[in-house]
């Protein structure tokens, strides 16, 4: 046999040994693909079908008798009488007429756990906006209590849940049903309110805007001074030890666990500078902390990725350092800096942790409308919810976190959107 | 008018003396040819209608010389070339008349390098404006990712040269003719300059160089990156474009420089060792490893 044909041989040998060693490597690649997909599916689909539920609300039809002297009152520009008002009252009252059999007081106390607490503040807020119903009737769609809600969605799936609810009050709400005056709408509560005890009550609109707030402020800050920072020390700063420190520490900061930046702005912020706590300033200047080096970082590499040769052409034509900077290299940079600052905003969006420190996690009803007011956040909104006992409350936690998600897939989304259409204009 | 017309450059150091004896053994033999050998460099470096004198000139990047000793002339509208071995200084030469070395870090530049009496690395000196005096065109074709009239059109707009739009638009047409870019780009001005061809894109960086009107142009192997097409009407555009401009061109083709320019400066190591007019360098060049080099012993 010649020393070709014995070569040959042991290539076709080894061949085969080296396609099965590639073919193997694929599937390992396909496996480790479909194990990360399917970790996805499992979160989202136990997340919609634990959440899609809180979109729904319960809601029962009554006769309301806007009375005045029930309510006591006679004008509805005067503010004494519309605190003092007996709001309560009207929604009692419409139950009592609906259900005229109802005795004893114990059964009184169980119809009128049929409504939300808050359902005579609601028809207060209703006659406010229109005045004329003074005095006059009118049917009207009046939120359900959360254990009724509860009860109710899921008699509708078929496995009722009635631990909470007395037979008396199940009767009711079949016959209720029977008559077509109960029925699930539009939560539009969720996206209106802010937090309350009460699940049926609660939204998350303060946490959105909370959220909106803080990362505003977040942006505002940490780009600027982000993307400032990256390109002095990519194209101005000196290379030297003290240029190489700089640069381990900013990726220390990367990697400090956020809990930490909590208590920096705890002993900064609040204590030292004494910025009220709780407000979306302080949480800004947490995130601000927290993802300026993602923010360093990712605009650093943007600029190293642009050629050297532009920033020759354009020093070569008498561009000074600045001009070069803002004319030629910002521009190439600026989508893969976008890029940074927006997986950086999503991250702020998603933390939790710095901002227990910093007062975030209080229980706030009333909706922030400025960097002042105190607020907290989705996530923050998210653990209380988690946290609480009523079981109304779980599928509350999840559409929570689809908001959320919904968020940050917008955010992602928009990343990537956002850098192939600046690429395309070079 | 040429160099090459007036061959009455004066020089000054005729009388260099190198010892041929003890180094025409050693090219001979292939190897051991040693740049110790050569102590002052010969032929015509001097010129009394220097645009650039260059005088003393030591380049160093750290702690390693790049360049030893360089003294040499560049006269008014000529084209002067230069060749010499990869690694032999000559790019890093040609960085410090622009002083496009200034942006590498730790790297200095002593000796005299003085453009009409005026020292180029005097304190006082801006790099701006000596970047709009002294333009400069790269090994690779580097447009700006804009559009073929933006590209020509930069220059003017940050120095300041166009008052009006009007203006703009004419210096961007007459650069661009200059260049012979013209009548190919005339209909897409406003399309990309990254899209045109090798050749093309190097026509536009020349373009947009000449676009501030630069008194001298700076060419570190305008076509090493170009087919051979595409070179030939750079080199035509060398020959025109030295009616009205100095133009220092660094290349690796011999041909090239034999082509174009009217004087060769020949590098070795970091040292200088012959300058003179293009055809006495490769019919006879005068010193030993000059002639080394173009008969392709080495390099």
């Amino acid at each position: 046999m010649s020393k070709q044909t014995e070569n040959l041989i042991k290539i076709q040998h080894s061949l085969k040994r080296r396609n099965r060693s590639e073919a193997r490597f694929r599937w390992y690649g396909r496996l480790a693909v479909f194990i990360g997909l399917a970790a996805v599916a499992t979160l989202f689909f136990d997340i919609i079908g634990k959440g899609h539920g809180a979109f729904k609300a319960t809601y029962i039809k009554l006769e309301v008798h806007y009375d005045q002297a029930l309510i006591d009152i006679d004008n509805l520009t005067d503010t004494e009488q519309m605190i003092a008002g007996n709001w309560q009252a009207l929604p009692k009252v419409a139950l009592r007429e609906k259900f005229p059999n109802v005795s004893g007081r114990s059964d009184k106390r169980r119809l009128n756990n049929l409504l939300s607490s808050g359902a005579g503040f609601d028809l207060k807020d209703r006659l406010v906006a229109n005045p004329h119903l003074l005095g006059r009737k009118e049917s009207i769609w009046i939120l359900a209590d959360d254990d009724i809600d509860t009860y109710f969605k899921s008699w509708l799936a078929g496995d009722a849940y009635a631990a909470r609810l007395s037979s008396k009050q199940v009767q009711w709400i079949e016959g209720l049903h029977q008559q077509g005056l109960i029925e699930l709408q539009f939560n539009i509560n969720l996206f209106t309110r802010g937090d309350s005890r009460e699940p049926e009550q609660a939204g998350i609109r303060g946490a959105v805007m909370g959220s909106l707030l803080t990362l505003v402020l977040t942006l505002m800050l940490s780009f600027p001074i982000g993307v400032a920072a990256a390109i002095y020390l990519e194209e101005f700063a000196p290379k030297n030890k003290w240029t190489d420190f700089i640069e381990v520490n900013i990726n220390n900061l990367a990697a400090v666990p956020s809990i930490i930046f909590g208590l920096l702005g705890l002993a900064i912020f609040i204590n030292f500078f004494h910025v009220p706590r709780s407000v979306p300033i302080v949480g800004g200047l947490v995130l601000t902390l927290m993802t300026l080096p993602t923010i360093i970082i990712t605009s650093r590499a943007a600029i190293k990725s642009v050629p050297p040769s532009i920033r020759e052409a354009a020093l070569g034509m008498g561009a000074s350092k600045v001009q070069m900077v803002l004319h030629h290299v910002l521009p190439l940079a600026l989508p893969g800096m976008l890029t940074g600052a927006i997986i950086g905003m999503a991250q702020a969006l998603g933390e939790t942790a710095p901002l227990l420190m910093i007062g975030m996690v209080a229980f706030i009803v009333d909706i922030p409308g400025s960097f002042t007011d105190p607020a907290t956040v989705l996530p923050v909104q998210i653990f209380l919810w988690a946290d609480s006992p009523e079981r109304a409350f779980i599928e509350k936690t999840s559409a929570a976190i689809m908001v959320l998600l919904t968020f940050l897939i917008i955010m992602n989304t928009s990343a990537v959107w956002l850098r192939k259409r600046l690429e395309r204009r070079w | 008018m040429s160099i090459k017309d007036t061959t009455a450059v004066p020089v000054i150091n005729k009388n260099a003396s190198i010892n041929r004896q003890t180094i025409a053994p050693k090219i001979a033999s292939g190897h051991g040819l040693d740049v110790d050998d050569h102590k002052v460099t010969v032929g015509q470096s001097f010129s009394e209608r220097a645009k650039m004198t260059m005088r003393n000139v030591n380049v160093f990047y750290g702690d390693k010389q790049a360049i030893y000793d360089v003294n040499i002339d560049i006269a008014k509208n000529e084209v002067m070339a230069m060749i010499g071995p990869s690694g032999c200084g000559k790019s890093t030469f040609l960085r410090t008349l622009n002083r496009m070395n200034d942006t590498v870090e730790g790297c200095r530049v002593e000796g005299d390098i003085l453009m009409d009496g005026e020292n180029l690395y005097a304190p006082k000196l801006d790099v701006v404006e000596l970047r709009a005096r002294v333009g400069m065109v790269f090994q690779k074709p580097n447009p700006f990712p804009k559009s073929i009239y933006d590209n020509v059109a930069y220059g003017p707009k940050i120095h300041g040269l166009a008052d009006t739009r009007v203006d703009l638009d004419e210096i961007v047409e007459s650069s661009l003719r200059k260049a012979s870019l013209w009548e190919e780009v005339k209909e897409r001005l406003h399309q990309p300059g990254t899209g045109l061809s090798g050749g093309q894109q190097q026509r536009l960086c020349i373009a947009r160089a000449i676009a501030v009107s630069p008194e001298i142009i700076l060419m570190d192997e305008p076509c090493s990156a170009l087919d051979p097409i595409a070179t030939a009407k750079i080199e035509e555009l060398i020959e025109e474009l030295s009616q009205n401009f100095t133009i220092a061109i660094v290349t690796h083709s011999m041909q090239q420089a034999a082509r174009v320019s009217h004087r060769t400066a020949y590098f070795h190591l970091g040292k200088l060792i012959e300058v003179n007019p293009t055809e006495q360098v490769f019919t006879m060049p005068e010193h030993p490893l000059t002639e080394a080099y173009i008969t392709g012993r080495f390099g």
